[in-house]
């Protein structure tokens, strides 16, 4: 089991930077990782029983480049049968390599460059992420099925689909220009919060493969963050992602149902999570200019060093969110600002920062906006209003306990009013 | 986000449908199934037998009792769904609206599937 463990941690280790070695080598984005697949899925099956080679990254580059030459010279004798097609150019030429000397050890700007590269704007975000669990995070394609709960066959063509339009989009494997470039970190972060989210979400319900995808987001925004330790964005997210995860042994009681902030027992935060989480932002805010994932470490900082819900610092909170808002103006973040206002001025004030979300069509008719008015109409002493506004919350989530937890906080209000 | 595309309609419409306007129709679905296979977004899929040949369970005098036919009878009936994963209800919504029953007085209802995941609140 620990040998395993070990062996698949090499595997991931070393899935990109071979990948990206590949890649800069040869082209052919596409073929490179397929390749590259094989040879993670031929290390798996002999390295436990015959044990991990001196050099494993060696070995993988090895077999990876063995398969792909396999393939082109099966399909070059293919080719050469074929007699209408005279001097052209590969049909399948795919992402061009970079013109420049090519180092033959893999460096860290390919692990970059590929993740550039899983994150193009061209794919949609379940293609980015698929992707990126592939390719970049190493992950098998039954694994990455696995964890978004759909048929492998289906996880395979959306794989298949991401590199071809990644291709088609005329992708290089190159680092993005420095116009472009703050605009592509942008998306790599969102797609890593988004694969981080999708895990921690998770782990209320049985599925405990899917919860491990914060482990896995975790794992790439340290790789990013080692990659661009003068990048402050990437400081606060990998904080964030720290410290939201530090609350999931808290955040679902004995019976699966959700736990809110306020109620969870703080005992069981990580606290070493927190520690690492809290001295990454607090670090991190003293050089940087504050952007959106900071604040939310931030704030996700205060509560932490709370001991208990009473003891938060409120009104911190409140200018952090007034700061969020103003540099990344969202409804989402309204909302939680509306609560944390509601704390300090009092639930109207909360309600009354929501009233302009009800006409944003962002967010009218949304269960969390209608979750966040019950909320705010309860501490407001509302019952009857409170009640309706849990209720319609509950019919319009699409989440299981979600659903559960809105139907019980109305259910505790029946009979009040 | 997953959705399940219910296919309701008047059983039996294929019967009346000319031989070309059946090969459209099989066409068509062919073509949807392809494309949501090979964009990574079908999930499954299937086709109900016709609502003749259903049972139905229900309470009658305090005790499940088998019945012969349809839940409900009415003129259209449930006759299969796609399960998709898409980036948007759009989506879904888009998908439902060319499948060809549709074209034929039937109705294509998009409903999404719960999830077990949840975010505290």
């Amino acid at each position: 089991m620990t040998e395993d463990r070990t062996v698949e941690d090499l595997l991931r280790t070393f899935a990109p930077q071979v990948l990206g070695l590949l890649v800069r080598r040869h082209g052919q984005f596409d073929r490179c990782e397929d390749a590259v697949q094989e040879a993670l899925l031929a290390a798996a099956t002999q390295w436990p029983g015959q044990g991990v080679p001196d050099n494993p990254r060696a070995w993988l580059l090895t077999v990876a480049t063995r398969r792909l030459t396999d393939e082109w010279r099966s399909e070059s004798a293919r080719r050469d049968r074929e007699v209408a097609v005279a001097r052209r150019e590969p049909a399948y030429a795919g992402v061009a390599p970079a013109a420049d000397a090519e180092p033959a050890v893999p460096t860290d700007d390919d692990t970059l460059t590929l993740l550039f590269l899983c994150c193009h704007p061209a794919l949609p975000g379940s293609a980015q992420v698929a992707l990126t669990l592939r390719a970049v995070g190493g992950l098998s394609t039954a694994q990455i099925a696995r964890a978004h709960l759909v048929p492998e066959a289906t996880m395979s063509q959306r794989i298949r689909r991401a590199k071809q339009r990644v291709e088609a989009a005329g992708a290089r494997f190159t680092m993005p220009g420095p116009a472009e470039r703050g605009e592509r970190l942008g998306t790599v972060l969102r797609v890593l919060y988004l694969i981080f989210n999708e895990g921690y979400t998770a782990s209320t319900g049985p599925d405990l493969r899917r919860a491990e995808l914060t482990g896995e987001a975790i794992r790439l925004a340290r790789i990013l963050r080692g990659l661009l330790p003068d990048d402050g964005e990437v400081a606060g997210l990998l904080a964030l992602m720290l410290l939201t995860d530090a609350h999931r042994a808290a955040r679902v009681g004995p019976d699966g149902e959700l736990v809110p902030l306020a109620e969870q027992d703080r005992s069981r935060w990580d606290a070493a999570a927190i520690a690492e989480g809290v001295a990454l932002i607090t670090e991190a805010l003293t050089w940087s200019p504050p952007g959106p994932y900071q604040l939310q470490a931030a704030i996700a900082a205060v509560h932490a060093e709370a001991s208990t819900a009473a003891e938060t610092d409120w009104r911190q909170i409140v200018a952090l969110y007034r700061l969020l808002a103003r540099i990344a103006p969202n409804p989402m973040v309204t909302l939680n600002q509306a609560v944390a206002v509601a704390m300090v001025d009092g639930p109207r004030a909360g309600l009354a920062l929501l009233t302009p979300l009800d006409a944003d069509e962002r967010t009218a008719g949304h269960h969390r906006l209608a979750a966040v008015q019950a909320h705010l109409l309860e501490l407001a002493g509302e019952v009857g209003a409170a009640r309706e506004a849990y209720l319609a919350a509950a019919r319009g989530t699409t989440s299981r306990p979600e659903q559960r937890y809105l139907e019980v906080r109305a259910a505790r209000l029946t009979g009040q009013g | 986000m997953k959705y399940m595309l219910l296919i309701w309609n008047r059983p039996g419409f294929t019967d009346e449908l000319s031989e070309q306007e059946r090969t459209a129709l099989f066409g068509d679905v062919d073509e949807i199934m392809k494309e949501l296979t090979e964009s990574g977004e079908l999930i499954g899929g299937q086709a109900l037998a016709n609502p003749s040949q259903t049972m139905t369970v229900r309470l009658v005098d305090g005790s499940p009792e088998l019945l012969d036919g349809p839940f409900m009878e009415s003129k259209e009936q449930f006759a299969g769904y796609l399960a998709v994963d898409c980036d948007s209800p759009q989506r879904a919504a888009e998908i439902a609206a060319r499948w060809p029953d549709v074209r034929y007085g039937g109705a294509m209802e998009v409903r999404p599937i719960m999830d077990e995941a949840g975010t505290e609140m």
